[in-house]
């Protein structure tokens, strides 16, 4: 579904990635681990068209070469990003931060249908759809920041550190809900330095290490993996 | 206060205003065609400004085109026909200035505006003098004071209404976000820059239609007058005064303020620029976010005194 090969991308003299290849299937929930720096973040930003890759790189969807597209393109090509720090819209309601989720034209017709599914999903937001985002807590602009995303009707929701800064409950369900995002079809692509939560609901995972990929595995296989434990177990959260 | 404004009391509000010139004397006339210039200019400068929150200060290059257009084509082209060419020429110009500067962000902003209001200018004054041959002209159209006034009190209703659709459409949502964080915007599947460009043109014509009904009442127009800066400043002190990003802000902004410079340039014409200057800061210092978002937060704070209501703590 999703296939990223030789992805670079320098800002100045620093290569921040260098030749990353992966690959996301239908349906499938992939984790890249990896410390601060490594070059999780650009990776994801590169994809959703915020940032530019370097050329040779090639990133397609659903066999589409989506590249250098601008990052509203690859919206309604259907892959949505959570950004890391929520990226929701303090000054408006709930209501309208999804309403705003549905803007690309993929999504516009299925608004409803969207908006039932994520205040299925997070019900607290039905409670709160009248209130100002700002005023809610960690958590709760975090299942914003996913709602809005999901309206855009994504085949693939990419989330960049969606735990960063959230009390451990409120991490529990927060990966409870992504996990029926997953039942849902939805392929999920997740950045984390919350090592156990997100292998637990994987597939598989990559290992960022420096602006490379060092290695992939299952995530079964990752979880009992004696360098993965030494390297980010120690050291979750 | 938005919700209140009923379709009924807004047509009651248009038609009283369409009948203000068969009751006023001539300065009264006058007045209203001030004021309904400024309330369309600071209307549609906060279409785009207040949202996005890129300042411009390119007020008086479009307004100035319109004059202009109509003072050049004034014998060529006839009446209704010649609000349209202004308003081509205005709309050409926007795409143009549109796509090589929305990019820019901030301060950049502010200053190319401003530098295209004086570039437009001088480039006038340059043809004037050595390809016409002249540097003022006169404009000789039989439009009456009250022609002026309803075309103007046209003008803003229609400019009033574009705003209010914006302000509930999804672009207005749209437009919304995009001065807040551009990225996530991006995220949320908005092509960012054609929804700036088409509010920068929307706003950018109906600026030069008032440039271009109102030559008329000068008779005599030199790139100075037509192009002149405080034009631009005062549009944006009226938004800013009213509130850029309510619809009925602009409104409140430009019409008190209107009056007062008005009375300000017949009582201290030697000391208006002064006066001027003062107003323009103390706003800025006293009401950075205009007076309706001023009076809103302070209902909001008196509000949220109930426990209930008090902002959830984030962790």
């Amino acid at each position: 579904m999703l296939e990223v090969a030789d992805l670079s991308l320098h800002y100045g003299r620093h290569v921040a990635l260098n030749r990353v290849s992966l690959k996301v299937g239908k349906g499938e929930t992939v984790v890249i681990l990896g410390a601060n720096g490594a070059g999780k973040s650009s990776l994801l930003k590169s994809i959703a068209g915020i940032t530019r890759p370097d050329g040779g790189t090639t990133i397609s969807f659903e066999t589409r070469a989506i590249v250098g597209r601008p990052a509203h393109e690859v919206v309604e090509a259907g892959i949505a990003l959570v950004p890391e720090g929520r990226g929701v819209f303090g000054d408006l309601t709930v209501e309208e931060n999804l309403a705003l989720g549905a803007y690309a034209k993929r999504a516009r017709n299925h608004a409803k249908e969207s908006r039932d599914f994520v205040y299925d999903l997070f019900p607290k937001l039905k409670e709160r759809r009248a209130q100002y985002v700002n005023t809610m807590s960690g958590g709760e602009q975090q299942m914003v920041a996913i709602g809005r995303a999901l309206m855009s009707k994504p085949d693939l929701l990419m989330l960049d550190e969606p735990s960063l800064g959230l009390a451990p409950v409120v991490v529990g369900e927060l990966f409870k809900s992504l996990g029926r995002i997953r039942e849902r079809g939805l392929a999920l692509l997740i950045v984390e330095q919350n090592v156990k939560m997100s292998l637990s609901i994987a597939d598989r995972g990559y290992l960022a290490e420096a602006g490379r990929i060092s290695g992939d595995n299952t995530a079964e296989a990752l979880l009992g993996d004696a360098a993965v434990q030494r390297a980010f177990l120690g050291a979750t959260h | 206060m938005i919700r209140l404004l009923s379709p009924a009391i807004f047509l009651a509000v248009v038609a009283a205003l369409a009948y203000v010139p068969f009751v006023a004397d001539s300065y009264g006339v006058t007045l209203g065609i001030g004021m309904l210039g400024y309330v369309t200019l600071a209307t549609a400068w906060a279409l785009f400004s207040g949202p996005t929150r890129y300042v411009s200060l390119a007020t008086v290059a479009f307004f100035g085109i319109g004059a202009y257009t109509v003072a050049v084509f004034s014998e060529t082209i006839p009446y209704p026909l010649l609000l349209v060419t202004a308003g081509a020429i205005g709309l050409g110009v926007a795409v143009v200035v549109g796509f090589s500067t929305l990019r820019l962000a901030g301060v950049y902003f502010v200053i190319f505006t401003f530098g295209l209001a004086e570039l437009i200018r001088q480039l006038v004054t340059w043809y004037e003098v050595n390809m016409a041959g002249t540097l003022g002209r006169y404009i000789f159209l039989p439009v009456t004071p009250e022609g002026i006034y309803w075309q103007l009190l046209a003008l803003a209703t229609i400019t009033f209404l574009i705003s209010w659709w914006i302000g509930r459409s999804r672009i207005g949502l749209a437009l919304k976000v995009i001065g807040d964080d551009e990225v996530v915007a991006a995220h949320c599947g908005i092509d960012i820059a054609r929804v700036k460009l088409a509010l920068f043109a929307i706003s950018s014509v109906i600026i030069t239609l008032v440039g271009a009904i109102q030559a008329p009442r000068w008779t005599y127009v030199e790139p100075v007058i037509a192009f002149n800066p405080t034009i631009s400043f005062l549009t944006l002190i009226m938004a800013l005064l009213g509130g850029a990003n309510r619809l009925m802000g602009p409104i409140l902004g430009a019409v008190p303020l209107f009056l007062l410079f008005e009375w300000l340039s017949a009582n201290f014409p030697n000391h208006y620029s002064i006066i001027l200057g003062l107003v323009f800061i103390a706003i800025v210092f006293v009401l950075p976010r205009g007076v309706l978002a001023f009076a809103e937060e302070n209902w909001k704070r008196w509000r949220r005194t109930t426990p209930e209501n008090l902002p959830a703590v984030a962790e």
